[in-house]
């Protein structure tokens, strides 16, 4: 080997050791995506099925952007799809109020109606940060309550069933497409835009890195924890609420008990996206791509009838212990056959 | 004597049980059905699985882990097992489904032991992974669906009594499953390893500080490993019993109990990042849970209310015992820490 191919070598292997996380889910995705190449091409490779995707993943999508803040600080929000479902239930009733019996509002309206939606997931997410901020309550049992109370809530307004007659105008409005490009995608691509400017960008992702790394550090180094946990929480809660919202434009009605397995989902896409549990650790590039492998992987197994949709919780459970288990074992720089004396960790 | 008062309320468990207590005297006052005979066992009967289920948790939680897959454990487990005994047209007495789910349980839960114990991979995420693959086995690869049907000898354990009570004043009468004795066992059984032998006190000892535990020559991985295995097979057995009292295996109505469980176990006093917790606590939380679940109509309240008083009793539970926590992690550091200025 001359020394121009080991140069070479070199430097891949330091932009592979460098993102790990990253390199290996790319290599996931492209597997797959040849895998798809070479048994269903035509099926899968259409702009139909990629419009369909990219309306699809949004509504998760935008709930793992808010669990991954929260996850970063050490933290965890369980109360997601909680959110989600109390936003999308009190904004169908106000367009059922505004409408009457038109069934019609102006755009104006759907805007309103947007803003409103933030406004909630603001109020929600900013009382789980109080409660993991002020109170010191454990975040995965706070946002756990909170969870099953804006759950129950939502039981309360509807009355435990489903609320479809609201105005048609939003749904339209939403599962419409510019340029050949998702409504919901759009959304979704704005609110990652701008959590990615804030957490590479801005000092808030430095904050953020640092209080998962240490909440004790982060304290003494003179950082406003409280603030920033409860600033967190409510980056969350507003993902969390647009997230409600686009899951009422796709159902075209909202209920209480929507999207009940998002809550584990959102956790699985976040930990394959390279985020730690343990917080202080990961990028929004990987989660993003965690978030669009999830919805390849599943659109794809749809496209083999004989498989049972039933596999996909399966596929996506081993995939993510796959996942940790590598990490394990790259980052601790263990090898199978060589025991290294110490090697205990306690987190 | 004096000292013994004042022991026993700085207890978790004393507040626990006056909560408890209150709210037994709420129902009584608003429907007078509470302290009846058959109200009673009912409420003991709906204990059994969430109180089995709670035992397995407990533990985890007390040694610094966490188990979210033991309801999609049991389901699994309980599904193998009815449908392989229904195929096999069993016809024997409950020991051997017993039996069945005990190994598979172990088993299931040996996997959850690999990837959170041995290899000390976050449990939270690890679970939840395992409660997904688990899930997805039992609707994938066998096709659950509900069976109406379940083998005799279960059959006959499920309508086995302990006893019954009747309400002599509106004619309804309940009994008592046999099935309540496994949950006194097992909860005798943990409560006396927690107390009594080394493994239980090396439990505490993980829970509270791994590194200290090891250097103190616990066997840490091995603890925990052997944890969820037990764990797996509580949880299991549990299935089983559900699956007995039901009459019939529906595979997907235990999944999602898992979070009102480990409410019930925090409300009940143990701390959710390990070392510290009570036996007793861990069954009066969930006593707690199961009340309000069960005895919310009593009251008059609807049902739609449900999940609305279950959120509220978990924020203002976890708050009060977070908020005692910090008092007294105060009151031991004094002197030793700088005032935080926050």
């Amino acid at each position: 080997m001359n020394e121009r191919q080991t140069q070479a070598g070199l430097r891949i292997k330091s932009a592979y050791m460098r993102d790990r996380h990253l390199w290996r889910l790319i290599i996931i995705m492209l597997l797959w995506f040849i895998f798809m190449t070479v048994t269903r091409f035509s099926k899968f490779y259409t702009v139909v099925n990629f419009q369909t995707m990219f309306a699809q993943f949004p509504e998760f999508g935008l709930m793992s952007l808010g669990v991954m803040v929260c996850m970063i600080t050490g933290g965890i929000d369980l109360s997601t799809v909680g959110i989600a479902n109390v936003t999308a239930i009190s904004t169908a009733l106000l367009m059922q109020h505004i409408g009457g019996d038109s069934r019609h509002i102006s755009v104006f309206w759907v805007v309103v109606v947007f803003l409103l939606a933030i406004v909630v997931g603001m109020i929600a997410g900013g009382v789980n940060g109080m409660l993991v901020a002020k109170l010191h309550i454990p975040p995965i049992l706070a946002t756990l309550g909170m969870g099953e109370l804006f759950t129950g809530i939502g039981i309360v307004l509807t009355n435990g069933s489903a609320i479809s007659d609201f105005p048609t105008t939003y749904a339209f409005a939403v599962n419409n497409r510019v340029l050949g490009i998702p409504v919901q995608f759009l959304i979704f691509a704005a609110a990652a835009v701008i959590l990615s400017f804030m957490l590479i960008k801005t000092t808030y992702g430095k904050k953020l890195i640092l209080l998962g790394t240490s909440q004790n550090v982060a304290k003494y180094s003179g950082l406003k924890v409280d603030m920033i946990l409860i600033k967190t929480y409510l980056i969350s809660g507003v993902c969390s609420a647009l997230g409600g919202m686009i899951m009422l434009a796709n159902y075209n009605s909202a209920r209480a008990d929507y999207g009940s397995n998002y809550t584990l989902q959102c956790i699985l896409i976040v930990v394959l996206g390279g985020v730690s549990p343990n917080g202080g650790k990961g990028k929004i590039s990987g989660v993003l791509l965690a978030i669009f492998l999830v919805r390849a992987l599943e659109t794809g197994l749809n496209r083999f009838p004989q498989i049972s949709s039933y596999y996909v919780s399966l596929i996506w459970g081993a995939v993510l212990l796959l996942v940790m288990v590598l990490n394990y074992f790259t980052e601790n720089d263990i090898s199978l056959f060589k025991k290294k004396p110490n090697n205990f960790h306690a987190d | 004597m004096q000292n013994k008062v004042r022991k026993l309320f700085q207890q978790n468990e004393t507040y626990i049980f006056l909560i408890i207590f209150a709210l037994t005297i709420l129902i009584q006052a608003r429907s007078g059905q509470f302290y009846t005979p058959n109200n009673i066992v009912d409420i003991m009967s709906a204990m059994i699985v969430p109180g089995l289920f709670a035992v397995g948790a407990f533990l985890v939680i007390l040694s610094g882990g966490i188990d979210v897959s033991f309801p999609a454990l049991a389901s699994l487990t309980a599904f193998a097992t009815t449908k392989f005994l229904l195929d096999i047209n069993y016809q024997g007495s409950v020991l051997v489904p017993i039996l069945m789910a005990i190994i598979i349980g172990a088993a299931l839960g040996a996997v959850n032991g690999i990837f959170a114990g041995l290899l000390n991979l976050p449990a939270m995420i690890v679970t939840l992974g395992t409660s997904s693959v688990f899930k997805g086995i039992m609707q994938g690869t066998l096709q659950s669906k509900q069976l109406a049907v379940i083998p005799k000898g279960m059959k006959q354990f499920g309508r086995r009594a302990l006893f019954t009570a009747a309400n002599k004043s509106n004619g309804l009468s309940s009994s008592l499953p046999v099935a309540f004795l496994v949950l006194v066992v097992v909860a005798a059984l943990t409560f006396f390893v927690l107390k009594f032998t080394m493994f239980g006190r090396g439990v505490y000892a993980i829970g509270g500080n791994e590194n200290a535990a090891y250097n103190a020559g616990f066997k840490v991985k091995k603890t925990k490993f052997l944890l969820y295995v037990f764990t797996g097979i509580v949880a299991s057995i549990a299935g089983i019993i559900r699956v007995c009292m039901m009459q019939q295996c529906h595979p997907t109505n235990m999944l999602g109990m898992e979070m009102n469980i480990i409410a019930g176990v925090v409300l009940g006093g143990t701390a959710i990042v390990g070392g510290k917790g009570t036996m007793t606590g861990c069954m009066l939380g969930t006593l707690l849970i199961v009340l309000v679940e069960n005895s919310l109509i009593l009251i008059g309240v609807p049902v739609i209310w449900k999940d609305v008083f279950v959120g509220v009793l978990i924020v203002v539970g976890t708050a009060v015992s977070a908020y005692q926590a910090e008092k007294t992690g105060h009151r031991k550091r004094r002197g030793h820490e700088v005032k935080e200025a926050s």
